[in-house]
């Protein structure tokens, strides 16, 4: 492969936050290459850089995201973001404690009327316990089937369904939806929002009981607790 | 032969890491176990001085990166096991000079001829965590019953679990069973509810830990001390045998309730 090809795979620039490496649709390994090779051939250029990488449509798991960080961090590259389309690859970002949005807003922000019109109907399921550190964001509504724990933060457009227990931080109705809710078998969270509200002074019970938060005719955020007659 | 990796973790620094490595590397040595412990923590070294080899530091796990010196040069045989090795971290560079590759080098190297491999990671999440997971077979998570130490495993569970580390587990470092009774301090209970892994060990609270770190003699030579039995059992654990958990407090029913925690899992 000659050095023109190599560069029209990936094109960097720089940004604010560091340099921004765009790929174009081709193999992962061609890209990698490519990249590995245009950061060799730069080195000093490269060296301490913090670098975003923009993969489009690509769907890729944690082994090819670490993979990659791992490459780079041997070349003294910092990988800080992971910028995609693929909610699969935004999620693996995000469980690698990733960024998956820069400062610069991106041009196809037209999905998000997209996803707001079928709100009511779109919902992300998580089943798993959500760590501290970790941070869910969705348009929609989320349902988790597994703990909040504490440090945690589940940010939503939509309401929030917990099936187990929330100690770290939720927000519902995060674009300014003041009729979402806040649902969970334990709701000890250290801070829930609910569109523009904020309460941090739910105490941990005793014995938990099923929740339900919302905004009432005040507007101030109250919890009830869920009663099956 | 081939050994088994085990990096040491935490998060929140000064929960110790640094003790267990070096008492649960000297346990299996004390089995008849082959061993080496690597210090993972480039710039701030200190499992040399817990495990009283200092003054024997000629090259270090930098030297062996950067081609000054062959791998076995850099390992110390300890004072009172022959067939334990430490390869101590540079004091004078940081932990840019080691990448997660090297690690994974050094470590296969080492896989045919010992038993363990027991690593000793930095506190944080950054780079030298990033380095001493990466040859890891095994990830113990070690914290104290404190809701700021507990925190910090947590988020490392997390990393732990999206890097595909398999499961770790956990130590539970400095519990004050007294402490425990008048609800002053986190239960074993508390813990597991919230990090929910397998649980390994739980070291109860013991001075003769400092001391012996002091001294650069792990407590585990200490046949009379309650956390070197503690740190015994866990590396009986380690190498797969089936050991009762402690009775911390005697008489007060704590050991079924662990045995009630782990028969859960």
């Amino acid at each position: 492969m000659n050095p023109q090809e190599e560069t029209s795979l990936i094109q960097i620039k720089g940004i604010r936050d560091g340099l921004l490496a765009t790929f174009a649709q081709a193999e992962w390994e061609l890209l990698q290459a490519s990249l590995v090779s245009q950061i060799d051939a730069r080195q000093s250029f490269f060296q301490g850089a913090r670098l975003a990488v923009d993969v489009g449509t690509q769907a890729l798991g944690v082994n090819e995201l670490v993979g990659m960080r791992d490459r780079l961090s041997d070349r003294g590259v910092a990988l800080w973001a992971v910028i995609s389309e693929s909610p699969k690859t935004e999620k693996t970002a995000q469980l690698l404690g990733l960024a998956t949005r820069i400062s610069k807003p991106r041009p196809e922000e037209t999905r998000t009327p997209a996803v707001e019109n079928s709100s009511d109907e779109t919902a992300l399921f998580i089943s798993k316990t959500l760590r501290s550190g970790t941070r869910v964001e969705y348009t929609g509504t989320i349902v988790i089937l597994g703990d909040v724990n504490p440090g945690a933060e589940v940010v939503a457009g939509g309401s929030v369904i917990v099936w187990g227990r929330v100690r770290g931080m939720v927000h519902a109705g995060a674009q300014g939806d003041a009729s979402a809710k806040i649902c969970a078998l334990d709701l000890s969270a250290s801070q829930l929002r609910i569109a523009d509200e904020v309460s941090a002074s739910l105490k941990p019970q005793k014995t938990p009981r099923p929740e339900v938060a919302s905004l009432n005719n005040e507007g101030k955020l109250q919890s009830e607790v869920w009663n099956i007659d | 032969m081939t050994a088994q990796v085990i990096t040491v973790t935490s998060g929140k620094g000064g929960v110790g890491k640094t003790t267990a490595v070096a008492n649960l590397a000297t346990a299996l040595a004390a089995d008849g176990r082959k061993v080496v412990c690597i210090d993972g923590d480039i710039g701030l070294r200190n499992l040399d001085v817990v495990m009283g080899l200092e003054n024997r530091i000629v090259y270090d796990i930098v030297d062996v990166i950067e081609g000054r010196c062959k791998l076995r040069q850099a390992m110390i045989r300890d004072k009172h096991h022959p067939e334990l090795y430490l390869i101590p971290a540079a004091q004078t560079r940081d932990k840019n000079a080691v990448s997660p590759s090297d690690m994974i080098r050094i470590c296969n190297d080492l896989r045919a001829d010992y038993d363990f491999v027991v690593i000793d990671s930095p506190a944080g999440i950054e780079r030298g965590f990033r380095n001493s997971i990466a040859a890891a077979d095994r990830v113990l998570v070690v914290t104290n019953p404190e809701v700021s130490a507990v925190r910090d495993a947590d988020r490392v569970i997390g990393i732990l679990e999206a890097e595909e580390k398999g499961n770790p587990a956990l130590i539970l470092n400095r519990l004050n069973p007294v402490m425990v009774k008048q609800h002053d301090m986190l239960s074993a209970e508390d813990v597991l509810d919230l990090l929910a892994i397998q649980l390994i060990g739980i070291v109860p609270e013991d001075e003769n830990v400092i001391v012996g770190s002091n001294r650069g003699t792990p407590v585990v030579l200490d046949p009379k001390s309650r956390a070197g039995q503690a740190f015994r059992n866990i590396a009986k654990r380690l190498q797969g045998q089936d050991v009762p958990f402690m009775d911390l407090d005697k008489g007060t029913g704590l050991w079924n309730r662990i045995q009630k925690i782990t028969g859960r899992k």
